[in-house]
């Protein structure tokens, strides 16, 4: 792993007719590491991660992905990305197994059912691989959809609000992923709007508020800048979740492995919306 | 990256005929109309309508009626083209190394395929309710060759549609007078029945100079020079409808 930053963000600023979204953007971040883009919504995160994946262009400033240009080089960018959208990218007609393998193609990899087939295991969808994407909980659709951004081992991975909608074990099952993914030496950059997402998964957190970047830091290092009010939030808020799963029964956290279980706690999950 | 054109049209082309096959309803529902007409026109009204020649209504009206179909069938391009840019697999695929275009390519084969078994449904049906042609192979593939051209068109257009629409409603609405402008033309009646000023519109609009073309094919008549005229239409229509859905597309993806 190399010090030198996997995404480096300059002055990007981006307006939509007279709304400025972003009025110059500046961050790092290093390779191997999550990082946290927080913030309220329309604070600019889906804009700032459109820009990186090479969906939209900056008006004005740089940015680089793995030492790329993501205006003058997209097509080398998307070599070494992978991004997780807000909604869950799935062919719903389609099995698990044959999005993957979807994906696999796209990516001219070789073997695109074993591909599948290793994915399927890794996210605990394998029982879930034949049947069709409509047919998932929330929980499992993400899986997937997360599983799909892993195919070709990207070093970058953007996941754009990946908890949103999510059921707190489902969220759990997230989490976990993202924590191995960032193990196994992906960049990860995700935004957010929950605190403790941030708090859970981050390396470095940014505050993203009216266009601009007003904290970067460490969790400890925000922490002493947190208004006591937030903090009180963000520690009441685990305080009820922990209640909740252990009212329905924990199964997200242990066994990510095991088919079954993540069945039952994917429908678990359904009953309790 | 333009190596990977054709084969990541193919795999989404492969992606989006899966669709299709796991809904058939599209292709079904697309034919019931046309046959619901076809019927229609042949039982109930077809033995009051003086066509001015020896052949049988069926025979007169089919290339209308396939004309209606293809009109109808491309709703669903621009339905499934729609449904991807609102469900985020679309976006999934632009920020992946493939080539650009095999997203709207593998729609628009995609199109060109169902709508010719859809057309192939209702030519099916109409050969059990009396459609007879002495066409010969050739005539069949000129036929067949207006169709598909008759197809791409209209799936362009269905393009424009599907990445400009708001709604799932206001995706499909678009094809509605599409399949109304065979009624006005020489598809159903002879145009000279028609008021002055609609026999005019009907006889200078691009259906009849197809629909004509078509019936002489089937009848194993000479086409003359309304072949050139559906032709031009054709081409024309294409042309247009590909730019203006590429230029969207362009806009939308940079």
């Amino acid at each position: 792993m190399t010090t030198e930053a996997a995404i480096r963000v300059q002055g990007i600023q981006k307006s939509f007719k007279d709304l400025h979204v972003l009025r110059g953007v500046d961050f790092d971040v290093a390779a191997g590491t999550i990082f946290a883009l927080l913030g309220s919504n329309g604070a600019g995160k889906t804009t700032l991660v459109r820009i990186l994946s090479t969906l939209a262009k900056a008006d004005a400033g740089t940015a680089t992905v793995h030492g790329l240009d993501v205006a003058a080089n997209p097509g080398e960018v998307r070599e070494a990305i992978s991004l997780t959208g807000q909604f869950a990218a799935v062919d719903e007609v389609l099995t698990g197994r044959e999005n993957l393998m979807l994906i696999a193609r796209l990516r001219h990899l070789k073997n695109p059912g074993a591909i599948a087939d290793e994915l399927l295991d890794r996210f605990s969808l394998t029982e879930a691989g034949g049947r069709k994407a409509a047919t998932y909980s929330g929980g499992m659709r993400r899986r997937l959809d997360i599983a799909m951004s892993l195919i070709g081992n990207p070093p970058i991975i953007f996941l754009d609000e990946p908890t949103t909608g999510l059921d707190p074990q489902a969220r759990i099952e997230v989490w976990q992923t993202v924590k191995k993914l960032a193990d196994a030496g992906t960049t990860v950059l995700l935004t957010t709007q929950y605190l403790d997402e941030a708090e859970q998964l981050a390396d470095r957190i940014a505050i993203l508020h009216k266009g601009t970047i007003i904290q970067n830091g460490t969790l400890s290092e925000l922490k002493q800048l947190l208004p006591a009010a937030t903090v009180e939030y963000v520690e009441k808020q685990p305080t009820l979740e922990e209640v909740f799963l252990t009212l329905v029964g924990d199964t997200g956290e242990t066994d990510t492995d095991d088919a079954d279980r993540a069945d039952s706690a994917a429908k678990a999950g359904k009953e309790s919306r | 990256m333009t190596t990977h054109v054709l084969s990541d049209t193919r795999v989404l082309t492969g992606r989006s005929l899966t669709h299709i096959l796991r809904s058939p309803d599209t292709i079904i529902t697309t034919a019931v109309t046309p046959i619901a007409l076809m019927l229609l026109f042949v039982y109930v009204l077809g033995g009051a309508i003086n066509t001015g020649s020896d052949e049988s209504y069926i025979n007169y009206m089919l290339p209308g009626i396939l004309l209606i179909t293809i009109a109808s069938g491309i709703a669903y391009t621009a339905y499934r083209l729609f449904l991807d840019l609102q469900g985020g697999i679309f976006e999934r695929f632009q920020s992946m190394p493939i080539a650009r275009s095999s997203v709207l390519w593998a729609h628009v084969l995609t199109s060109v395929v169902a709508n010719l078994v859809s057309v192939a449904i209702v030519i099916g049906v109409a050969l059990i309710m009396g459609f007879r042609t002495g066409a010969s192979v050739g005539a069949w593939l000129a036929v067949a060759g207006i169709l598909a051209m008759f197809t791409l068109a209209l799936t362009w257009l269905a393009v424009v549609a599907g990445l400009s629409a708001k709604t799932v409603d206001g995706a499909s609405a678009f094809s509605y007078p599409l399949i109304f402008l065979p009624f006005i033309s020489s598809a159903f009646v002879p145009t000279d029945t028609m008021p002055a000023p609609v026999a005019w519109f009907a006889e200078n609009q691009p259906v009849t100079s197809i629909v004509n073309s078509t019936r002489a094919l089937f009848a194993g008549e000479p086409v003359g020079s309304e072949i050139w005229v559906a032709l031009a239409w054709l081409v024309g229509i294409l042309v247009v409808a590909y730019v203006w859905a590429m230029s969207i597309y362009r806009r939308k993806i940079s």
